[in-house]
């Protein structure tokens, strides 16, 4: 009744094109933006409920953004492209450290360049380990992608280079000055992690729907038909890679920067590569949307699990309860691939296509 | 001469059956990706479940006065019956009703199948390190006639040897010459044209995974013993990995083979590039020299020649 297109003439081309066609999305977008940058602050502001207290953000929403912002990096490359990656971890451990060196290495650098040259340092490694697949594919390379999980684990634990001979091994994110702006506040972090995530996930939005995310899509689909086509796999497949690993790189940089403050080496182990993986299959693939559900659902998840016995008044030991989350988690993980192996944003469509014929459905 | 050689003989073969302790987990990778296409990432688990279904009852068998070898052999069919459960399980419930994904929609649940073994298994079993002591691991010197001091080697991994030896004889001759091997080499090869035949597909499956359950469950008592029942077991299939892919996915011989090119190619590498590039390069050698094999052969060096077709 609400959600009906019917009667919203396109009357130019770039109406036609736009990323939301249907009035009642952009709406809902625009408002869901608007929510997000001045509602959320506002409520801080005035302290109301739990948008008062530091844990929403430093527990809940800073991470959600910045982990959605590499799931729509790794979601490029496997999603769109069909390249399987398990490496996503050492990609961000790339981003974060490289920003790191360049902060205390360069005098004077911004943050917001570190930032993003810590990015670029991550998509030139992102090409380097793209080239072998252009040679071995689907599983073999998800194997062959931990190559560049457990080297960069490594390089960072024991070159003390890069950690600039900290003896712990663990190193300090420099002080957050954009433009002369110090941003310390949790609430500041959080506008600075909304920023960076709605600006890339406009972009990726973009580039998927244009030429170079054709060719990856065509790429995915099958690959010898895509070359056949004239789809060069050698640059469709470097530039998935070197722009997932760019978004992974700058998602790294962040976690590094503005969420951890502090960080070692594990902070971007194997077990993040499966988490971000884990975001995108439950996400959906292929799916920008998606890339935020996956990743709301697989924090939030573990942190519901770890509450829920207190507040239903149960008493279990600290060791019951993560036996119990590693259950729940794989059962319901194993569950949502049964009943739905596209996803979320498979779901979101469903759920979109029942509502545009509610009441009346035919 | 022999000064030099002698070391370099000790690790070589040290590397080598260390190398085959890693088959023994990749064999189980193998067999199920071998008869139904799924990347089994829960084999660690399965090895940690195996582990522990074996080790405390076997404790509490001897806590009891039970005669050793009695309770070894009760213990070891208690954990094939649960891992026999547990194959059941997984058939069942997860893969049954994932029949026809792709292959990463297959992997991603075997991730999920891997949490819930995890986690279950700890909870029942219990989550501390429980030594085991099946094997003598004391160490043997041979060749001291020829190097002064003789070779060092770890009797416990000779022993895994020998296993892995049996395991893969036993393993060739089940595919060959039984019946069940049979239906499980045609389902193999094809799921429907198996299924169009009469062949029950998800019967040979549970034995699928039986048989990669069990191989498990011989794993779990050697590397029990050499590092005790404990969770970092579950770690053990990223280092089998490797192994998997320079042998292929598909090739039984390819796991023992690959095996002990890891092995010794991580403890040399270990021994002898170590010193100048630091430490620790165990930790990644074999997924380079494993990306190394796949760039010269991209189904692994034994695998099935991958064939596309539009």
């Amino acid at each position: 009744m609400l959600y009906r297109e019917t009667g919203q003439f396109k009357s130019t081309y770039q109406a036609d094109m736009a990323i939301f066609p249907i009035k009642q999305d952009r709406i809902a977008l625009y408002a869901l933006l608007a929510f997000a940058f001045v509602g959320v602050p506002l409520l801080a502001h005035f302290d109301v409920g739990m948008f008062g207290r530091d844990y929403l953000y430093k527990a809940i929403l800073i991470p959600f953004l910045i982990l959605a912002l590499a799931t729509i990096g790794l979601n490029i490359l496997t999603g769109y492209c069909g390249q399987i990656s398990l490496g996503a971890g050492a990609f961000m451990a790339i981003g974060a450290y490289a920003a790191y060196n360049f902060s205390i290495r360069v005098p004077g650098m911004p943050a917001l360049a570190a930032i993003l040259l810590g990015g670029g340092m991550a998509a030139l490694v992102g090409i380097l380990f793209g080239i072998p697949s252009l040679r071995i594919k689907g599983l073999y390379l998800a194997v062959a992608t931990l190559a560049a999980q457990f080297f960069f684990d490594w390089l960072f634990i024991r070159v003390g280079w890069f950690t600039n001979y900290t003896p712990s091994g663990s190193v300090n994110a420099p002080e957050l000055n954009f433009f002369g702006y110090v941003v310390s506040s949790p609430i500041e972090r959080y506008l600075l992690a909304l920023s960076f995530v709605t600006i890339f996930a406009l972009i990726a939005k973009n580039l998927v729907r244009g030429n170079l995310g054709r060719q990856w899509m065509a790429i995915r689909d099958m690959d010898i038909a895509a070359e056949i086509m004239g789809i060069r796999p050698f640059y469709a497949k470097l530039t998935a890679f070197a722009v997932s690993s760019f978004f992974i790189g700058v998602a790294g940089a962040l976690w590094a920067y503005v969420h951890l403050g502090s960080w070692e080496p594990l902070a971007f182990n194997i077990d993040r590569s499966t988490q971000i993986l884990f975001m995108i299959i439950i996400g959906g693939l292929g799916s920008i949307l998606g890339s935020f559900l996956g990743a709301a659902f697989i924090l939030i998840l573990p942190i519901v699990l770890d509450q829920a016995p207190q507040a239903v008044g149960l008493k279990l030991s600290v060791e019951t309860i993560a036996h119990l989350v590693f259950i729940i988690t794989g059962a319901l993980i194993c569950f949502l691939l049964i009943k739905e192996p596209h996803g979320f944003a498979k779901l979101w469509s469903l759920a979109k296509e029942k509502l545009r014929l509610w009441p009346f459905p035919y | 001469m022999a000064s030099v050689l002698g070391p370099f003989l000790e690790i070589l073969i040290g590397g080598l059956l260390s190398g085959v302790l890693y088959s023994l987990v990749a064999l189980g990778f193998v067999l199920i990706y071998k008869a139904s296409g799924v990347f089994n990432f829960a084999q660690g688990a399965m090895v940690l479940l195996a582990g522990l279904a074996l080790v405390r009852p076997l404790d509490w068998m001897v806590d009891k006065g039970f005669p050793y070898w009695g309770a070894v052999v009760l213990a070891l069919l208690f954990a094939g019956a649960v891992m026999a459960i547990t194959a059941w399980i997984i058939e069942r419930y997860i893969l049954g009703p994932l029949l026809n994904q792709d292959g990463l929609t297959l992997f991603m649940s075997t991730i999920g199948a891997a949490f819930i073994i995890e986690g279950a298994g700890q909870m029942i079993f219990g989550s501390d390190v429980y030594p085991l002591k099946l094997y003598p691991t004391d160490a043997w010197f041979a060749f001291e006639n020829i190097f002064p001091g003789g070779i060092l080697i770890n009797k416990l991994d000779v022993w895994g040897g020998l296993i892995a030896g049996i395991l893969v004889a036993g393993l060739a001759a089940f595919f060959q010459y039984t019946k069940t091997g049979r239906a499980l080499r045609a389902v193999a090869d094809d799921h429907a044209a198996a299924q169009s035949v009469g062949i029950p597909i998800n019967w040979i499956w549970f034995v699928v995974w039986l048989v990669a359950g069990l191989v498990a469950l011989v794993a779990a008592t050697v590397w029990g013993t050499k590092l005790g029942v404990q969770f970092s077991i579950v770690f053990l299939a990223l280092k089998a990995l490797p192994v998997l892919i320079i042998g292929g996915f598909t090739s039984v011989p390819g796991a023992i083979i690959g095996g002990l090119i890891v092995g010794a190619g991580e403890k040399l590498a270990e021994a002898y590039l170590g010193p100048v590039i630091g430490g620790g390069i165990e930790y990644w050698f074999a997924y380079v020299v494993a990306l190394a094999v796949l760039m010269v052969r991209p189904q692994g060096l034994f695998g099935e020649k991958i064939i596309e077709r539009i």
